[in-house]
C-alpha cells in the first residue's frame, strides 16, 4: 500500500486564514467596505491621538469659536474641516470621540449578547425536550416586541446611563444570537461527527464546547457582524431621543441629537456629518456581513 | 464457545407524538393516532469472537438503526445488546469504548475545524489511554497503520480526498483499540477503485487487532466478498440469516433469492432482468403478516395474517417464512 | 452487422475544458466513440474521469467557466457543438433526451406531473392540443410500468417514491420518442430490486421503440447487463472500448483490468481485491503522457514521455495503451 501515492498527486485546497481571504475578496465591494470599516475602527481607538483636539477638554473649547460653518478658521488659526457646535467642539473630533463611544458600546453589547444568546441556543438544541420549548418561547416572546420599544420599556425601568443602555442592549439583542445559534447547532447535531463523538464516550459538554460550537460560529459571526450595526443605529436612536448615553460620554446619535434644534437656523453641520459618520460605519460593518453571509451559505457554495 | 455480542429482542419505535392541538382535537372526538415507525421490529442474533457479520437489505429495513444500537449511539426501545467482557481482547479499556463505528458520509464524519491529529487523539487523551505528550507519536502511528502519509498530520479534514478521509475515520475508531467495529455502509460513498482499497484495509486490519466487525450495506457483492455469515434485513425484522456460502448458494427466504437473482454482477453479462414488482412499503404502514408478502411471488392467506417466526431450517441457517413449515 | 449500420450520434475529439481560477481542467480531452440507432453503450468511469461532462456535453448544458473548445458532435448529419442555444432547445427533450441520478433535477416538485408532462410535449410541439397531449403522457407513464397511471398523472412529485420518480424522469424522457437517450447514473441511487425493475424497463423502451441509448454510469456490472458496447474512461479520455462481452472476458487496458479486479464478487471471496494503487491525478496537473502512468504496473518511460494513441485490435476494440502485446492488434 502506497502511501506516498496517496498524497502527491493530490493538490492541496486553501486552508485556514488563507481560504478566508479567497473567498472574500471575490466580492471587491466588501472588500473596500472591510477597508472602510477599519480605517473606521482605528479612528475609534486612537481618536485622542488623532483628532485635531480634544472636544471635551474643557480648556481647548472656547464659546466664542460656536457655530463656525464648514471650512472656517478661527482666530486662533485653527481650522475646523467640519466646523463646530453649538458650544465651540471642532466637529471632526467629536465624531472621532463619538465613534469611540458608538462602536464600543455596540461592541460590548454585541459580544456579551453573543455569549449570552449561543449559550442557550446551542444548549437548547443539543439537550431538546421541555427546556428546548421553553428557552425556545422565551426567545420567540422577545423577539416578537420591536427593539426599540423593548430598549425604551427596559431604560425607563432601569435609568438611564452608560451600563444600563449596555445593558438594555443586550437584552434586546441576545435572542437573534440564540435563535441563530440553535438553527445552526441543531444541524450540526445531526452530522456523524458529532455521533462519533458520542461514540468516542466524549461526554456532552466537551461536544457541545469543542465540536458543535465551533461550527456554528459562521452564522453567529454574520449575525454578529449585522447585529452589531443594528445595536448601534439602535443606540443612535435611543441617545437621539435622549434616553440613552449622558451627555459626558457622546455617541453619534447624541451628538445627532444636540445639533438638531440647529438645522433650524441652517447650521446643518453640526447633526448631519455625525449622521453621515453614522451612514458610513453601519453601511460597512453591513457589507462585510453581507459579504461573509455568502461565503458561509452552503447553497452557493461551488 | 460464548458469542461475544448477543443481541436479545431488540426493537427500535420512532414516535412522533401528538402535538398540543391534535391532543386538544382528540378530546373533543376526533382520533388523532400518533405515528410509530418500527425501525427494528424484534431482533434476535449473535456474533462470534473475529467473525465478520454482514447485514444487508434495502431502505427503510433498519440495518442503519440497527447498527446505531450495536454501538450505542441510539438507545433501543425495549431488548438488549449485551457484550461478554470476559472475551475482551483489552480489559483496562472503558466499556463504553468497546464498540465503535465507522460512518458512511466521508464529509460529514470529521469535524471539519479540527485537525486531523486532533481528530484522533481527542478520545485516548480525554479518556487518558495516552498521556497529552505522545499525542504526535501516536497519531503518527495510527496514521500509519490505515496506510495514510504522517505527514498529514496537521491538515484538516477537507484537504484530503473521501478515501483518505475514511481512512482517517478508521484511525479515530482504532485510537481507542476497540474490540468490536459497526461499519454502516463505510465504503458506499466512495470510488468502485477506492472501495477496494478500503475494503483490504478493513480485512487486513481485522487479522492485525483481532478485531469482529458487523459490515452493514447494500451492495450484495460486497457483503458476498467480506463476510462470514449474512444477515437480511426488511423492513425491520430479520428474514434471514445463512453462513455465507449457503446464502449465495440455498438462499431460502424469497426475498434472499430476490436481491441475489436482481443485483449485477460482472461475470453475468447480459441478461434480461426479471426483477419482483412493487415498491418497497412505507415504514409508516408495513403490510400485515409478514412484511414481504404483497411483493411475494409464493404468498399464501397465512403470508397475509401471521407474522412468521425466524426459525432454524439448517445449521446456522435461519429464515422467517411460513413456507418452510410445510416443507 | 453493427458496422452496417449508421451511427446516429458520432463523437470525435471532443474536448470540454473548464477555466477557473486555479487553472484550466481538461475535463473532457479528446473523446471519440460512436452509437448507431437502438444501440445501448455505456460510458463508465469513477469521479473525475468526465463521463458526465461528455453527456452533458452532448446535450449542450455546459456552463461556464467550462466551455467545448474542440471536436464535433455529429447527431444525424447536424453538428451539435456549433448550434446556438436556440437551435439546441429544438432538441434538447425532443430528438435527445437526458435522465439524471437525481429525478428532482427533472421534476419541478411544486407541478403536478400532468402539468409537466403537457408542457414538455407542448414545448416542441405547438400543435398539439391539451388532451391528445395528455393521453399522450398517460399513456408513456403506462409505458413505464405505472400502474393506475390517469391517477398519477394528477398526482405531484412528493407523492411518488425515488424508483416511481425514475420511472416518471424515464417516461418524461419517452415522451416525444427521441433517437437518443443519455441517462447519467439514473439507478445508482436507487435499491437493489427497484434498480431492477428501472433497468428492465428500459432494456424492454428501447427495444421496442429503438431508442438508442448512451449509460453512464460507475456501475461496471450494470453495464455488463444491459449494453452492447462499452467506453471505459479514465481522466477525461477514453481508455477502452470495444463490446462488452470481450472487454469483461478480456480487459486489455491496465484501468480496466483494476476496475474488474476491484469488484468484490462470489469469485473474490477470500483473496484480497486487486487494487489500484493511489488516486485519480488533479484534473489540473495532469501528468505529460498518459494519466494512468503513476498507478499502473506496466507503465514505462514510453508512457511518461507520450500519451498513447489508440491501438485498434483484432476483436473490434479500441485501447490507448502502449503495452498491449502485439499479436493482438491490428
Amino acid at each position: 500500500m502506497s502511501a506516498s501515492a496517496n498524497k502527491q498527486s493530490y493538490d492541496l485546497p486553501a486552508a485556514g486564514l488563507r481560504k478566508f481571504w479567497l473567498d472574500f475578496s471575490e466580492s471587491p465591494t466588501a472588500v473596500i467596505a472591510l477597508f472602510v470599516f477599519l480605517i473606521i475602527l482605528f479612528i475609534a481607538i486612537f481618536a485622542p491621538w488623532v483628532s485635531p483636539s480634544n472636544p471635551y477638554d474643557l480648556t481647548s473649547v472656547d464659546i466664542m469659536n460656536s457655530r463656525l460653518p464648514p471650512g472656517s478658521e478661527d482666530f486662533s488659526g485653527n481650522f475646523y474641516i467640519l466646523g463646530t457646535d453649538g458650544a465651540g467642539r471642532d466637529m471632526l473630533s467629536a465624531i472621532f470621540y463619538g465613534l469611540r463611544v458608538s462602536l464600543g458600546v455596540g461592541a460590548l453589547s454585541g459580544l456579551v449578547a453573543l455569549i449570552l444568546g449561543a449559550s442557550v441556543g446551542l444548549s437548547a438544541a443539543y439537550f431538546g425536550g421541555r427546556f428546548e420549548t421553553i428557552m425556545m418561547r422565551i426567545v420567540d416572546i422577545q423577539l416578537s416586541f420591536p427593539s426599540i420599544l423593548m430598549a425604551l420599556i427596559i431604560l425607563a425601568a432601569f435609568g438611564k446611563g452608560v451600563e444600563k443602555t449596555i445593558i438594555a442592549l443586550i437584552l434586546v439583542q441576545w435572542a437573534y444570537y440564540a435563535r441563530a445559534a440553535r438553527a445552526s447547532a441543531l444541524v450540526e447535531k445531526n452530522k456523524e461527527y458529532v455521533e462519533a463523538a458520542k461514540c468516542l464516550a466524549l461526554g456532552d459538554k466537551r461536544i457541545i464546547l469543542s465540536h458543535i460550537a465551533p461550527n456554528c460560529m459562521a452564522p453567529l459571526i454574520v449575525v454578529g457582524t449585522l447585529q452589531t450595526a443594528h445595536a448601534i443605529s439602535l443606540e443612535a436612536t435611543l441617545s437621539f431621543l435622549g434616553l440613552g448615553l449622558p451627555i459626558t460620554e457622546p455617541s453619534l446619535g447624541l451628538l445627532i441629537g444636540n445639533g438638531f434644534e440647529y438645522m433650524y437656523s441652517g447650521d446643518f453641520w453640526i447633526s448631519i456629518f455625525p449622521g453621515i459618520a453614522l451612514l458610513i460605519t453601519i453601511v460597512s460593518i453591513n457589507l462585510v456581513g453581507d459579504q461573509l453571509r455568502d461565503m458561509f451559505n452552503p447553497r452557493l457554495q461551488k | 464457545m460464548k458469542p461475544i455480542l448477543k443481541v436479545q429482542n431488540l426493537s427500535k419505535d420512532f414516535i412522533k407524538s401528538l402535538d398540543l392541538v391534535a391532543k386538544g382535537l382528540n378530546r373533543i372526538g376526533q382520533n388523532y393516532k400518533e405515528e410509530v415507525v418500527h425501525a427494528v421490529d424484534d431482533v434476535n442474533f449473535s456474533i462470534f469472537k473475529g467473525e465478520i457479520v454482514g447485514v444487508v437489505g434495502e431502505s427503510g429495513c433498519g440495518k442503519s438503526t440497527l447498527g446505531r444500537m450495536v454501538a450505542g449511539i441510539l438507545s433501543p426501545s425495549t431488548g438488549s445488546v449485551e457484550f461478554d467482557s470476559s472475551q475482551a481482547n483489552n480489559k483496562e479499556i472503558p466499556s463504553a469504548l468497546r464498540t465503535q463505528m465507522i460512518f458512511q458520509d466521508p464529509f460529514s464524519s470529521l469535524n471539519p475545524r479540527k485537525r486531523v491529529v486532533d481528530i484522533i487523539t481527542e478520545a485516548p487523551i480525554y479518556h487518558k489511554l495516552i498521556p497529552p505528550s505522545e499525542k504526535r507519536a501516536f497519531a503518527t502511528e495510527m496514521l500509519q497503520r490505515v496506510g495514510l502519509d504522517p505527514d498529514t498530520l496537521e491538515r484538516y479534514p477537507h484537504q484530503f480526498s473521501g478515501g483518505q478521509r475514511q481512512r482517517v475515520g478508521i484511525a479515530r475508531a482504532l485510537a481507542v483499540s476497540p474490540e468490536f467495529l459497526v461499519c454502516d455502509e463505510s465504503i458506499a460513498a466512495l470510488d468502485v477503485s477506492i472501495q477496494a482499497q478500503i475494503i483490504n484495509l478493513f480485512v487486513d486490519l481485522k487479522d492485525k487487532f483481532d478485531l469482529t466487525y458487523l459490515f452493514i450495506s447494500h451492495d450484495i457483492g460486497v457483503i458476498e466478498h467480506i463476510s462470514d455469515r449474512v444477515i437480511v434485513m426488511y423492513l425491520g425484522r430479520i428474514v434471514e440469516t445463512a453462513p455465507i456460502e449457503t446464502f449465495v448458494k440455498q438462499p431460502n427466504h424469497p426475498y434472499t433469492q430476490a436481491l441475489l437473482t436482481g443485483v449485477p454482477r460482472l461475470e453475468v453479462g447480459k441478461r434480461q432482468y426479471e426483477p419482483i414488482s412493487g415498491e418497497i412499503p412505507s415504514p409508516l404502514s408495513p403490510p400485515t403478516g409478514c412484511h414481504f408478502h404483497p411483493r411475494c411471488n409464493f404468498a399464501t392467506a397465512r403470508c397475509k395474517a401471521e407474522k412468521p417466526a425466524l426459525r432454524k431450517i439448517a445449521p446456522a441457517h435461519f429464515s422467517a417464512c411460513h413456507l418452510n413449515d410445510e416443507a | 452487422m453493427r458496422q452496417a449500420l449508421e451511427p446516429i450520434l458520432k463523437i470525435n475529439n471532443l474536448q470540454t475544458h473548464f477555466f477557473t481560477k486555479a487553472g484550466i481542467l481538461k475535463a473532457v480531452d479528446g473523446v471519440s466513440f460512436e452509437i448507431a440507432a437502438g444501440e445501448i453503450v455505456g460510458l463508465v468511469g469513477e469521479s473525475g474521469s468526465g463521463k458526465s461532462i461528455t453527456g452533458f456535453s452532448v446535450m449542450g448544458l455546459v456552463d461556464p467557466p467550462g466551455k467545448i473548445i474542440d471536436g464535433n458532435i455529429n447527431f444525424k448529419g447536424k453538428d451539435l457543438s456549433a448550434l446556438s442555444n436556440d437551435q439546441m432547445q429544438n432538441i434538447r427533450g425532443n430528438r435527445i433526451a437526458m435522465i439524471f441520478q437525481d429525478p428532482m433535477m427533472t421534476l419541478n416538485p411544486v407541478l403536478r406531473i400532468e402539468t409537466q408532462m403537457i408542457e414538455a410535449i407542448q414545448a416542441h410541439d405547438g400543435g398539439v392540443s391539451r388532451e391528445d397531449a395528455r393521453i399522450r403522457s398517460r399513456d408513456t407513464l403506462g409505458l413505464v410500468g405505472i400502474s393506475s397511471p390517469d391517477e398519477r398523472l394528477r398526482a405531484y412529485p412528493h407523492q411518488f417514491s425515488g424508483g416511481m420518480r425514475q420511472r416518471v424522469s424515464i417516461a418524461i424522457a419517452m415522451l416525444n420518442r427521441p433517437d437518443l437517450i443519455i441517462a447519467d447514473e439514473p439507478t445508482t441511487a436507487l435499491d437493489v430490486t427497484i434498480q431492477g425493475q428501472v433497468i428492465s424497463e428500459m432494456q424492454k423502451l428501447c427495444r421496442e421503440t429503438q431508442t438508442a441509448l448512451l449509460w453512464i454510469t460507475h456501475d461496471l456490472a450494470v453495464v455488463a447487463g444491459i449494453a452492447d458496447r462499452v467506453c471505459v474512461m479514465y481522466a477525461g479520455r477514453i481508455v477502452e472500448q470495444g463490446l462488452v462481452a470481450n472487454i469483461i472476458a478480456n480487459p486489455m487496458h491496465p484501468y480496466t483490468q483494476g476496475l474488474m479486479g476491484s469488484v468484490p464478487s462470489q469469485n473474490q471471496r477470500g483473496k484480497p481485491l486487486q487494487q489500484i494503487d493511489g488516486m485519480v491525478p488533479s484534473m489540473l496537473n495532469l501528468p505529460v503522457g498518459c494519466a494512468f502512468q503513476n498507478r499502473c504496473n506496466y507503465a514505462n518511460e514510453k508512457c511518461s514521455n507520450m500519451q498513447p494513441d489508440i491501438t485498434q485490435v483484432a476483436d473490434g476494440r479500441q485501447v490507448r495503451c502502449f503495452n498491449i502485446p502485439a499479436g493482438q492488434q491490428l
